[in-house]
């Protein structure tokens, strides 16, 4: 493996990273480009600009509710998932009586900061558990309401897993007693479809920049009676649900991911399973000692969060960067902090083994001798991993 | 000899240890100017009030990084930091002995942990911005660890433990500049860390307050007042914990006397701190354990040196024979004051260092 020498040119990278982000499809891009060029107005103003990014945002507004399988007027704009999450649970509960809160131990940040919030504020919140496979379990969930639960907020797909959540169950049971429920539907839109018509969820959160739209765009699906408070308070837009100009190229870009994904899906599910599988057997065939985290049958399609025994994760991924794969692990962030994943911790996993997991994801622009490049790549750089032990 | 050709040309990848400061930064332009492919990598060592290693400095060096155009990472080290060099710093202190965490946090954490994972990596090297300088030595064949060409900045006093093995791997590309011209540089390559501030303290004791640090480290284990005595045993006064104090200090005796009177000896076995007028500060020599030699075998022979036992000491001759135990005695030609166990004693011939040890003891009379 010619490693030790190496220049400084640039290399071709293989982007294995795409539940952290995606690439702006070119045709988001190129919708994106004619509106910041043509279509300069404030969605606000009467004259003709104005209309003309008025249509803009509408048309976006359709296209979002077109996927979700929800009406134009369920959809609120936002600058991204973290928003629509804190809209959701802050917007909707802080200016009530604290009651109690229904969620998981497995919850993205953006939800779980919100939840902590609520409980400093006196609120109570039970996070249901998981399985080792990763999934809530739901007899837990069902014995878990309370008199006074105010709310139900669940991850659909975990990003960290994949593992894929039991929303469809547990709406009904929320319905059954008058609770309504919130769904972090980040990760599972784009991916798989999403049908809110008929399933008993009130709010959904969603962002652009993980279906190949842009980053610092997103979305709230509010159904039913029930209204949020806006975080953010400024003009009337968004009805009143969330004040500031609207950012028109953003969501421009959001509606146009949100169109294509309509016409991919299902099938684009189809190549990313089978690029992840190929992935995954590939690394079962020529590592020892590796483990898949969560349960493989209900799993995004794209996702595969493996342990490779005796692996700092944080130096192979390092090791991987530098031979130029891009992939993740749950608890990389920039201060390469080495605190083990909440997410795996509640499946069961102990910190060595939270540490030793990575995570690979597949995403447009994967293609098999990506797949090919890894495989011939990964099985020295675990070994290398493994060889240096607890450095 | 400029600072770059002490570097070897080709393309290699080459790891640097990037603290967030001026001198790791313009150490990494230098590595990416002698054409290697630059890795920075920031160790988060402690916490937000440390003078060095902290998430502030990361981001300092992530921005140096760049502007430099080279990948950078940081590795958190933290519990393993307080564990191998905070706790035994403490550990020191209430054993009546004065430490010098550098010196484990350059042989261990830089040079011996980081240097496993460059390999892991890729890169057979790593580069820091220490004031030192290494070669080889054209006879033997033998790396040398050679002392900076600032005198005011070398820094070999703290990279003494390093191996054969530990000096064919790491690089030193300030080794040949000045620190005026290496801020100059820094200048000229419009690296934001320039004109950081820095200071002389142990990094995480950036106040200085050593005493505060034990506290912080080891709550609950800090020994009680005693008394302050004289040489031949005569209570003086009372010290309010024998980790306030190092050998040679004379703040913070709390004795009335007529002669300045100065610490000689932090007797942590009996809690007691004793004090002498200057004269009885002067040691004929030191006891050393684990003792390094740069060049991987002790002499046969005693030998004569010039002996540094604190960091920017001008140093004495002296006379060194190691002993059957991986130690060595060391006598001075002239009486050296100050000795305080827990310091190093490091060995050089011109500005070749030969080696160094731990100070166990002082050794008063020949």
């Amino acid at each position: 493996m010619a490693t030790a020498t190496r220049g400084t040119a640039e290399s071709v990278r293989i982007y294995l990273d795409h539940n952290a982000t995606t690439p702006l499809h070119p045709e988001v891009l190129e919708v994106m480009t004619r509106v910041l060029r043509d279509c300069p107005g404030n969605p606000s103003s009467t004259h003709l600009e104005g209309s003309q990014a008025r249509a803009v945002v509408e048309e976006a507004r359709g296209q979002v509710a077109s996927l979700l399988g929800a009406e134009p007027d369920e959809v609120v704009f936002t600058s991204g998932a973290t928003e629509a999450n804190n809209t959701a649970l802050l917007g909707l509960l802080r200016g009530r009586p604290p009651g109690h809160v229904l969620s998981s131990a497995i919850e993205h940040p953006s939800v779980e900061a919100p939840l902590l919030a609520l409980e400093a504020a006196g609120w109570r919140v039970t996070r249901v558990g998981v399985g080792s496979a990763g999934r809530v379990e739901l007899e837990e969930l069902e014995a878990a309401f309370e008199p006074d639960t105010a709310l139900v907020s669940l991850i659909w797909a975990n990003n960290e897993t994949g593992v894929i959540q039991p929303i469809e169950a547990v709406a009904e049971l929320a319905a059954a007693r008058g609770v309504p429920v919130h769904v972090d539907a980040t990760q599972r839109v784009g991916k798989l479809p999403v049908t809110l018509r008929g399933l008993p969820v009130d709010f959904l959160s969603l962002s652009a920049h993980k279906l190949q739209g842009p980053k610092g765009t997103g979305a709230l699906v509010r159904r039913g009676a029930l209204e949020v408070e806006a975080l953010q308070a400024g003009g009337p837009q968004e009805r009143g649900r969330r004040g500031g100009t609207e950012n028109v190229p953003g969501i421009a870009g959001l509606g146009a991911a949100c169109a294509l994904a309509e016409r991919e899906l299902p099938e684009r599910a189809v190549e990313l399973a089978r690029l992840r599988d190929r992935l995954w057997e590939g690394i079962q065939a020529k590592i020892p000692r590796v483990e898949r985290n969560g349960c493989p049958e209900q799993v995004l399609p794209n996702t595969l969060n493996v342990r490779f025994d005796g692996v700092a994760g944080e130096l192979l991924l390092q090791a991987l960067d530098l031979e130029g794969v891009a992939a993740s692990s749950g608890a990389a962030c920039h201060s390469g902090s080495i605190e083990p994943s909440a997410v795996l911790s509640a499946m069961g996993l102990s910190p060595q083994q939270a540490r030793a997991s990575l995570r690979f994801s597949t995403g447009h622009g994967s293609d098999d001798a990506q797949v090919d490049a890894v495989l011939a790549l990964l099985p020295d750089l675990v070994q290398r991993c493994r060889d240096a032990g607890d450095v | 000899m400029s600072a770059v050709a002490s570097l070897e040309t080709g393309v290699q990848r080459v790891v640097v240890a990037m603290s967030g400061g001026v001198d790791s930064s313009l150490a990494a332009a230098l590595v990416v100017e002698s054409g290697c492919e630059a890795v920075g990598v920031t160790l988060h060592l402690a916490g937000e009030s440390s003078r060095c290693c902290s998430l502030a400095d990361a981001d300092d060096a992530r921005r140096v990084a760049e502007v430099l155009g080279i990948r950078f990472y940081v590795v958190n080290y933290r519990e393993r930091f307080r564990r191998e060099v905070q706790e035994a710093f403490a550990d020191a202190y209430l054993a009546g002995r004065t430490p010098i965490p550098c010196v484990t946090c350059n042989s261990r954490f830089k040079f011996e942990y980081l240097l496993e994972r460059a390999r892991v990596l890729g890169a057979r090297s790593v580069a820091s911005g220490h004031y030192a300088r290494v070669d080889r030595d054209a006879d033997t064949g033998l790396r040398r660890l050679r002392r900076a060409a600032d005198p005011d900045k070398d820094q070999t006093y703290f990279l003494f433990e390093l191996t054969q093995e530990q000096l064919e791997a790491v690089r030193f590309p300030l080794g040949e500049l000045s620190k005026d011209e290496v801020r100059a540089r820094a200048r000229a390559l419009g690296l934001a860390t320039a004109d950081k501030a820095e200071s002389q303290e142990i990094c995480f004791v950036p106040d200085g307050d050593y005493a505060a640090a034990v506290e912080r480290i080891r709550p609950g284990s800090l020994p009680g007042e005693g008394p302050i005595v004289d040489g031949a045993g005569r209570e003086l006064g009372r010290h309010q914990g024998i980790h306030h104090f190092t050998v040679g200090q004379r703040r913070g005796l709390r004795v009335a006397a007529e002669q300045r009177l100065y610490v000689t000896q932090v007797d942590a076995q009996r809690n007691r701190i004793v004090v002498g007028e200057r004269d009885a500060l002067l040691v004929r020599g030191a006891r050393l354990e684990r003792v390094n030699w740069i060049s991987g075998t002790p002499p046969a022979q005693p030998i004569h040196a010039r002996v540094r036992v604190r960091y920017r000491h001008a140093g004495v001759s002296g006379r060194i024979e190691p002993d059957p135990v991986g130690g060595a005695c060391v006598l001075f030609d002239q009486p050296v004051a100050a000795v305080s166990p827990g310091q190093a004693a490091v060995f050089d011939v011109g500005d070749v260092v030969l080696g160094g040890g731990w100070i166990a003891e002082a050794i008063l009379d020949a």
